[in-house]
Formats: structure tokens, C-alpha cells, sequence
């Protein structure tokens, strides 16, 4: 039924990280502690929103990709672009521009996620009007929100549309569209340029579906710089590939905030952010707001805009996309005989395709043990900890507050001598020695912090 | 296992905090969802009414593996008609409640269909107490 791991594209280099706690502290489902000096990751918590990554001073935090060579593992290199990287750019560079960059760093195809959003807005419509009993429907397009939902509210995980996302169908229709041109699907690499890692996650470890039809992954911020060197060095405008057919603007601000939405009948309602959505989805759990018709929620402020491998800053992005849809029209020019064919053709078959088949099923964080009498007695050991706590929360016991330390300890994963003020109190008592309040300080932060200030002569 | 819950009458922005609270320790207790669901919505719509008709209030709490019960103790002006305010659309609240999105009649209603056992007393003038019960297996 229930498992409780996942993959995850947020990795913590042991070697880089300094241990300062800043990620600990902005984790929205405290999913991080400190150990022996290095921020430790609770893989059940982590549902790869990227804030950590946001904050890490020292970037010791990483996100997982393919190599960029990987590409040329396949003959046909289909380069899958979010209209976000676009809007990285500067207005000056054009979306024509970029694409034949892309073609020159060694992709054979170019080919925008946009593509498959009337699909899904199709698929949307078609879905709620067979589930008008559920409301509100959310939106299963942040994967980040669909991990959040499943961690954290457990009983609104029914209410997320088993849709897939645009990335996903227009994928097929990539596979779909080459082989008809005589490429064999073992010689398709599609590699999905990426704004954030909970899409990476998503990917590697599809929620509810076994396979995804993506090869690879490249982050967002490496493919911009590569692009964006070769788009300084060199002054034109050329493109060996027309791109295909163009998008409208309501497509392009599809992953912007309200950009779904916008697709919606009835009461829909954007939320951004992720601290947002869970004030919001509080409320909306206990049935404090009711009558809305369906809810786009994203893990990030400005939607995908402001995904944490992005460059631009979130609201410069937002404003290219929205302003200048006209950059990307191409209706003139004909379509060039290799590039990918409109996705119109394969609507009826990707219609078909477009619904998550397996169950989207809860992954509840929150439980202190399955059997309800063993979390009642943990839950009155927490409560009793609780009490004994100073309740200012500063982290000093390597876990982000101290409803979290009671919890780790009623686990059986800390200690109560962690606490700083606890140790004092024992200090005083004689019931922990000097030397066992330092052992317990480099135990949780490490023995670099703990000898830093042996000398304090010159300060 | 015991809990309690002060409630403020009229203080709109906290009204709620306590069905948050216990649909926290719900979920830590692994207790099923849709269990969680019925007890969180009866208790809010009590809360509620607490917040919109009385002084002030206190919410009791016991947990077993069983059931969960809730008890409601309020001063304020007391029910005259229990029978007529379990009706659906009967509100006795003011207009400046109601402006608030609050008072539509469905609360007692609500309570009663998402508690197993409901007992409401009243005394006109002094107070009203709401017990109810959700079993953990109904």
C-alpha cells in the first residue's frame, strides 16, 4: 500500500556542506536535521520543493542531471523546452536564436513542453465533468504539491486530477511523430530541460506511472549558460530548423501562475508558493472553504518562473512570456520536412493516453507509529518532552524546532541532552560534565565548529 | 488521551484553531482519513458557533483507540429551540456574522451528520454544552 520512499533529485554533498542549518530551517516539511556537522536529508519527509537549494551558502546542495554528452548516445537528440527558458533570455534574443544554438550544440530537434498543454486543457475539461461530485479538482502539474499532498494531506490526495502533465504528452507525441519519420524508439533520446528539480523527481520516479517517455534531464541554469555564451559570441540570427508550429500566448503562460487556470470553467483559484498552498490547503482539509471548482497550486513564487534552477529573476521571466508572444510567432514560413509534426495529429491518441492509469496514494509524514495505541503513547511522550522544552526553536539540537526534537526523540532519532538548555540545566545539577556537553555539541555539529574558538586572544 | 481548548466568542480570526490542532494530532494518531474528515468538520462547525453566538467557551477532548469524543461547554444566550435550530437553514445570527460568510443554518445540521452520537443541552441565558462522538470504526 502505503511506501514511504521516494526518489530524489535534491542531493546534499557530505564534502561541501558546512553544516550552518540554513536549509533546516527553510525546510517546509522540516525534512532536514544537522548530524556530526552535515545537514542530513529524512528521504519520507523530502518532497523536492528546492528551498534548501535556494539557501545552501556553500552550494552543497545539488540536483542530479544527465550528462549533457548522454545526448549523443542517440541519433535523433530531442531537445524539450519549457516556454520558462525562453524567457531567461534577454527580449533581445530571439526564441529563433536559441533554437539554433540548440541545434549546434548537437540536438537534432527542438521542440517546445507548450505543445501538449490544449491536449491536457481537453483532457481537464473532460475529466471534470465525469468528477463533478469531487471539488475542488487540483492540479497535478507541480509535482512538488502532488508530493506535499501525499506527505502532508492525506485525505486531499483523491482530489488531485491523475492527469499528466504537458511535458509528458508532448513527449509521446515526439516518440510518435519521429517514428513515423523511420526513427526507432531505442534511437530517440527526448531530454526535458528542466526550471526545478521536483520535475527531475517526477521523471526518475513517476507518481502512480511505471515509465515516463522522457530519456533525460538537463537543469535549466547549465543549458542557459551554454546557450547563451554561443548566442554572445556570435551576432545572428539563423536556423537550420524552422521551430514548429507556433504556440499562442495562452499556451506559452501555461507553467506562469493562473496560467492554468485561465483553461478552467467554473470558480478556479492560483495559488504560489509553497508556504501559500499549505496555509491554503490547511483550510481547505478541515472544509473552511468550499464551492471552488478547481485549484492550481505551484511549489514555487511566480509559478515556474521562479523555479530554483532559473536564472532570470521570476518576474522579468513572467513578463517575456506574457509580453512578447509575438517573438515566437512564425506563422509565415513553412514547416521544414524533418522537423516534428503538430501535435494536432496525434490528439485522439494522446486523449487516450493522457490519464495516470495506477493510484495516486498517500504518503503520510505525520503518523508517530501505524498502530494507533503505539502513536497514542508516543504522541504522550512528545507532549511530555514538550513540557521539559524551552520553546524558542533555534535549532542549536541540529533539528529546525522544538516540536521537531520531541518528535525525533519520542522516534528514538535524538536525544533530550541535545538541547542546549537542557545540558545547562544538567551542567549545573553535575549531572553531565563539561566534557560530556562539548561531546554532545561536536556530536551534532562536528568537530570543526566546536574547535574554532580555542583561542580567543586578538578578538 | 485528554485535551482542551479555550475558545474566545467573537474573535472570528481564531475560529478554527482548535479543529486544526486536533486534526494535527488526528494524523499523527494514523487515524484513518475519512474518520479525521467527519470529526474536523463537526468540531469547526461547534467551534464556530462558539465564536458566533457565545461569550466563550472550552472544547474537551478524549481519544481511545475507539472513539473520539468532544464536549462543548459555552456560557452565552443558550438555545430556546433545540429542534428548530437542528433545522437546516435556521440561524439566529446577526447580519454582521453572517456578512462574515458564517450563519448560514447548517451547522448544527452538519454536526449531525458527521457525528455518531450528538446530546445538545441549553439553558436560556446561561449556556449550551455539545457533546458528540465519532467512532474510529463506524
Amino acid at each position: 500500500m502505503e511506501h514511504n520512499t521516494f526518489h530524489h533529485a535534491l542531493k546534499i554533498r557530505e564534502d561541501l556542506c558546512i553544516g550552518c542549518s540554513h536549509c533546516m530551517n527553510v525546510c517546509p516539511t522540516e525534512a532536514i536535521r544537522v548530524k556530526h556537522g552535515k545537514s542530513v536529508l529524512y528521504d519520507d519527509r523530502c518532497v523536492d520543493c528546492g528551498e534548501c537549494f535556494r539557501v545552501c551558502p556553500v552550494s552543497a546542495i545539488i540536483i542530479d542531471q544527465d550528462d549533457f554528452s548522454r545526448i549523443f548516445d542517440y541519433k535523433y537528440r530531442v531537445a524539450l523546452l519549457p516556454s520558462v527558458f525562453t524567457g531567461q533570455f534577454p527580449e533581445d534574443v530571439s526564441l529563433r536564436q536559441i533554437h539554433s544554438v540548440l541545434l549546434e550544440l548537437g540536438f537534432t530537434h527542438v521542440f517546445e513542453v507548450e505543445n501538449g498543454v490544449e491536449i491536457l486543457a481537453e483532457a481537464i475539461k473532460a475529466y471534470a465533468s465525469r468528477h463533478s461530485d469531487k471539488k475542488p479538482l487540483i492540479s497535478s502539474f507541480c509535482p512538488a504539491i502532488v508530493r506535499l499532498i501525499q506527505v502532508k494531506f492525506p485525505s486531499l490526495v483523491d482530489n488531485i486530477m491523475p492527469l499528466k502533465p504537458p511535458l509528458d504528452i508532448s513527449a509521446i507525441h515526439i516518440r510518435k511523430s519521429l517514428k513515423r519519420q523511420g526513427a526507432a524508439d531505442e534511437e530517440t533520446g527526448i531530454f526535458y530541460v528542466t526550471p526545478c528539480a521536483a520535475k527531475i523527481a517526477a521523471i526518475k520516479d513517476p507518481v502512480g506511472d511505471p515509465d515516463s517517455p522522457i530519456t533525460g534531464v538537463i537543469n535549466m541554469d547549465i543549458l542557459f549558460s551554454k546557450v547563451f555564451r554561443q548566442v554572445k559570441q556570435r551576432n545572428q540570427q539563423s536556423c537550420a530548423l524552422p521551430v514548429s508550429a507556433p504556440l499562442s500566448g495562452k499556451e506559452i503562460c501555461w507553467s506562469l501562475t493562473n496560467g492554468e487556470s485561465a483553461w478552467i470553467e467554473g470558480r478556479s483559484l492560483a495559488i504560489d508558493e509553497i508556504h501559500n498552498v499549505i496555509e491554503f490547503l490547511e483550510k481547505l482539509e478541515n472544509e473552511e472553504i468550499t464551492d471552488i471548482d478547481f485549484l492550481e497550486l505551484r511549489a514555487c513564487d511566480e509559478s515556474c518562473a521562479g523555479g530554483v534552477l532559473t536564472i532570470s529573476n521570476r518576474f522579468l521571466t513572467a513578463e517575456r512570456l506574457r509580453n512578447h508572444i509575438d517573438n515566437y510567432r512564425t506563422d509565415d514560413e513553412n514547416p521544414h520536412p524533418d522537423a516534428i509534426t503538430p501535435i494536432s495529429e496525434s490528439r485522439d491518441h494522446l486523449l487516450k493516453k493522457v490519464e495516470i492509469r495506477s493510484k495516486i496514494s498517500p504518503r503520510s509524514i505525520m503518523k508517530l507509529d501505524e498502530n494507533m495505541a503505539e502513536a497514542m503513547r508516543k504522541m504522550e511522550k512528545v507532549n511530555r518532552i514538550m513540557q521539559l522544552l524551552p520553546m524558542v526553536d533555534c535549532g542549536i539540537c541540529g533539528a529546525p524546532t522544538c516540536q521537531s526534537l520531541a518528535q525525533d526523540i519520542a522516534l528514538g532519532n535524538a536525544s533530550i541532552n541535545y538541547c542546549i538548555f537542557i545540558q545547562k540545566i544538567l551542567e549545573q545539577k553535575g549531572e553531565l560534565s563539561l566534557e560530556e556537553t562539548v561531546a554532545i555539541m561536536q556530536e551534532i555539529w562536528g568537530f570543526g565548529k566546536t574547535n574554532k574558538y580555542r583561542d580567543l586572544k586578538g578578538i | 488521551m485528554h485535551f482542551e481548548f479555550q475558545i474566545e466568542g467573537g474573535n472570528f480570526s481564531k475560529a478554527g484553531a482548535a479543529s486544526s490542532q486536533l486534526k494535527k494530532i488526528l494524523k499523527q494518531l494514523n487515524v484513518d482519513v475519512r474518520v479525521i474528515k467527519r470529526v474536523v468538520v463537526a468540531l469547526y462547525e461547534a467551534e464556530v458557533n462558539i465564536v458566533a453566538h457565545a461569550w466563550e467557551g472550552i472544547i474537551y477532548i478524549d481519544i481511545d483507540t475507539e472513539k473520539i469524543e468532544m464536549k462543548l461547554v459555552d456560557k452565552g444566550p443558550g438555545i430556546a429551540d433545540i429542534e428548530l435550530a437542528m433545522q437546516q437553514g435556521y440561524s439566529t445570527a446577526s447580519q454582521e456574522v453572517r456578512e462574515m460568510g458564517f450563519g448560514a443554518g447548517m451547522g448544527l445540521p452538519n454536526i449531525k451528520n458527521n457525528s455518531d452520537l450528538l446530546k445538545i443541552t441549553s439553558e436560556v441565558g446561561t449556556g449550551t454544552t455539545v457533546a458528540m462522538t465519532v467512532y474510529l470504526n463506524s
